[in-house]
């Protein structure tokens, strides 16, 4: 009796220390989430921070007289003449309307320089569009270039930066802007052109179908192929010591630094098969061994949670055991194979480092059309853009993981939501 | 096909895709080589592609050595078609592209950049000569006699120079996988090096030991790798404005309102300084051209009209408003000529 009251009085005495321990662990995982969302608020006030300006640029109203002697041009349809037209003289021509009396070479370099130097070509385009404006006239918004589209942009958030401009040319900004000649319009080009080195011409799209083909290509390849070797290991193998070592293997390579696969392709396929360098082709194949282990994982996972009275009933019924795996466990193991797939995709989307050595982290400007054209992809994009010298850069890497992080968000929302709607719980 | 056999064939059908080789005749140029010239080869390529209606060459940035080692590898369309380079071909180099066939080289230099050590502007400027930079950022700096080498003991400016700040020694620069941190050893490092009359009178009898004393950088952390994006670096030097960064002329050019160049030798960087020699850590930008693929993988010819023409590479041209140095006109009109005649190197005077 004497000794159980001592007891009870010990665990009440040890009560109050239990709770603190309890609360203090409570608090420690508070501040850990809290320090892990401060974080993301971070990185992403400081993204879409930087970022957000990208999405609109500066164009500058001007009057452009499609004179066919100006651009040396008669006939629209002989590519002799469009190869030797100057079409940087239309708006040229039009910003000597514009500002009358600029005759000294250095002020007329620097009028000129006012405007992007794809402004003809965006001229050229237009009169395609519509040969019948040959000889007519058009007031047109003309891109202006990346120096002037960064001091607007300072200018109007009231912290100037003239560095890379002329005295006059902040003078003609100010006569623009008074007359509302000058503004700043969404930014099609970002999402409809490829990569150029002038930051206004720049666009995402050329790395967006990068992208697009890789991920495609590589979800053909490893799909399939982790699918089956997951259920060849999981359904029909035999458990001995092979069967081990290979899973063993498998959750190791799973663990494999990216770049190591990236060494292995630019061995295996571009040195030994002979695979074009920088194209999707070889991209997908080397995120494909990249991917094979975390789907082969998952699907394994998915089939184990099929309960065995199903397969058990399949086979009862007189099913084969190929029947049984074909008809009843794969379809009910899909769900969670896809979500562990889109995972994967998601991973392989984010990557880069591999990419580094099968030469896909290059220069293309033209949109890849196919499997076997030069592309690079959205993360090799932002690295690219993070080390060019201009200005202008910074805001357009900003906006590149935007839209980078929007896919990743995208491509993770519909995992969840694929297991929530498809997944059958027992 | 029964539909049991379906899943099997499909699964073959990819895997022997996979295993497939794609080999065909190339339409695009392929570029590789040096990250300093990437900004400059890209313009040309983008302006080449856009007038002549073909496909943009396409370029990456490997690192001179890099590229050199693609670049030498041999002739046919899985190897590229030209190489950039922050420095000139080395004579190993050479001879491994003759051993692998690579036979007919043209060289051409195309212009020069200059390497700025920048700090914040809202600091003066260090006007420093090589000998401070040598004395700073060496590992071991000579002693009091000659011939005695001490582990570096400086730790400010001052220490170094009287004439120099009290300021803490800290200096942020790139790598040596990097061909900018090749060119600062050599020029700026070395330049100042051999200002030491019995190191100077080494390099002639133990070149290996001059080079261990002039090229090795400091390790007790005054010297800052601080990797290959030179952005990064000017947000840095803004930030820490004890600090100087070792970078290429063209971001200083970019970054005028935050980062100022240092005046070596009291010259200050600038564009024109740079271009007529006054101003001394400035190293040469080449690319190399394959003869064989001339004529077979189309439009090279035109891409190199396009990078040698006075509208590109000139004076006024758009190279130098991205921020290259040009050459001087006689060498330009020169190179041009060569360029067109295709003009092989032959290896002569190599190092």
């Amino acid at each position: 009796m004497n000794n159980s009251m001592t007891n009870l009085e010990k665990i009440r005495k040890s009560l109050s220390r239990r709770n603190r321990a309890e609360g203090l662990f409570r608090w420690a995982g508070r501040v850990a989430i809290f320090l892990g969302l401060m974080a993301v608020v971070v990185l992403f006030v400081d993204i879409i921070g930087k970022g957000h300006g990208a999405f609109r640029i500066a164009y500058i109203e001007l009057d452009i007289d499609y004179d066919p002697e100006k651009i040396g041009i008669e006939n629209l349809s002989d590519p002799q003449q469009l190869a030797g037209a100057d079409w940087q003289a239309l708006p040229k021509a039009a910003l000597n309307k514009q500002f009358p009396g600029i005759t000294s070479r250095g002020d007329k370099r620097s009028l000129y320089g006012l405007i992007s130097n794809g402004a003809g070509y965006d001229l050229k385009d237009r009169l395609m569009a519509n040969p019948l404006l040959l000889g007519d006239q058009e007031r047109v918004w003309i891109l202006t270039d990346d120096d002037i589209d960064t001091y607007y942009k300072s200018w109007l958030a009231g912290e100037p930066y003239a560095a890379r401009l002329s005295d006059k040319q902040v003078e003609w900004i100010a006569e623009l802007h008074e007359h509302g000649k000058i503004r700043l319009q969404f930014n099609a080009n970002f999402f409809t052109r490829g990569d150029s080195r002038e930051p206004e011409q720049a666009g995402i799209r050329g790395a967006l179908v990068g992208s697009l083909f890789t991920l495609a290509l590589t979800l053909i390849f490893s799909f399939p192929v982790g699918v089956a070797a997951a259920i060849y290991l999981e359904e029909f193998a035999p458990k001995n010591g092979w069967t081990d070592f290979i899973e063993v293997n498998i959750n190791n390579l799973a663990a494999v630094p990216s770049i190591i696969f990236g060494l292995l392709g630019l061995a295996i396929f571009i040195n030994f098969f002979h695979v074009p360098r920088s194209v999707p082709i070889v991209g997908g194949l080397v995120l494909t061994l990249m991917t094979l282990p975390t789907i082969i994982i998952s699907s394994r996972a998915a089939i184990k949670s099929v309960p065995p009275s199903i397969r058990e009933a399949a086979l009862g019924m007189g099913a084969s055991k190929y029947q049984m795996v074909l008809h009843h466990v794969l379809p009910l193991a899909m769900p969670g194979m896809l979500t562990g797939a889109i995972i994967g995709m998601a991973q392989a989307l984010g990557e880069s480092a591999p990419l580094l050595m099968i030469g896909m982290v290059a220069f293309i400007v033209d949109i890849p059309g196919g499997f076997s054209d030069p592309a690079t992809v959205l993360p090799v994009q932002i690295f690219l853009w993070a080390d060019s010298p201009e200005r202008a850069f910074i805001e357009k890497t900003s906006a590149a993981i935007m839209v980078l992080l929007s896919f990743l968000i995208v491509m993770n929302a519909s995992a969840v939501w694929l297991r929530k709607r498809l997944e059958r719980r027992w | 096909m029964t539909q049991r056999n379906i899943i099997p064939a499909i699964l073959l059908g990819l895997t022997s895709l996979a295993a497939t080789s794609v080999v065909s005749a190339r339409e695009t140029i392929e570029v590789v080589g040096s990250s300093t010239v990437y900004p400059f080869s890209t313009v040309v390529a983008e302006r080449y592609g856009r007038a002549s209606g073909k496909p943009t060459p396409k370029i990456e940035s490997t690192g001179s050595g890099g590229g050199m080692k693609l670049f030498c590898s041999g002739v046919g369309s899985n190897y590229p078609d030209i190489t950039n380079s922050s420095r000139r071909m080395k004579a190993s180099e050479f001879s491994l592209c003759q051993s692998n066939g690579v036979k007919d080289v043209i060289e051409v230099q195309i212009g020069f950049d200059g390497i700025v050590i920048a700090n914040s502007v809202a600091v003066d400027p260090l006007p420093l000569s090589r000998k401070d930079i040598f004395l700073a950022l060496a590992a071991k700096v000579p002693g009091a006699k000659d011939g005695e080498l001490i582990d570096n003991p400086y730790i400010t400016w001052r220490d170094v120079n009287a004439a120099l700040p009290n300021v803490a020694i800290e200096v942020l620069g790139p790598p040596p996988t990097s061909g900018t941190r090749d060119a600062f050893s050599e020029l700026a490092m070395e330049g100042g090096c051999k200002q030491f009359a019995w190191i100077a009178a080494l390099s002639k009898t133990n070149e290996s030991a001059f080079k261990e004393i002039c090229h090795t950088v400091r390790e007790d952390g005054r010297y800052i790798e601080a990797g290959e994006n030179d952005n990064l670096l000017v947000q840095k030097l803004e930030a820490n404005k004890a600090a100087v960064g070792v970078f290429g002329f063209s971001f200083l050019d970019q970054n005028a309102d935050k980062v100022q160049g240092s005046l070596i030798e009291s010259v200050e960087p600038t564009f024109d300084s740079i271009a007529d020699k006054t101003y001394p850590i400035s190293r040469p930008l080449y690319f190399y051209v394959k003869k064989a693929h001339i004529g077979v993988v189309p439009g090279i010819e035109g891409f190199l009209r396009e990078f040698t023409s006075e509208k590109a590479w000139g004076e006024e041209g758009y190279l130098a408003e991205k921020g290259m140095i040009p050459l001087p006109a006689d060498v330009r009109e020169q190179t041009a000529k060569d360029t067109k005649a295709l003009v092989v190197m032959t290896g002569d005077g190599l190092k």
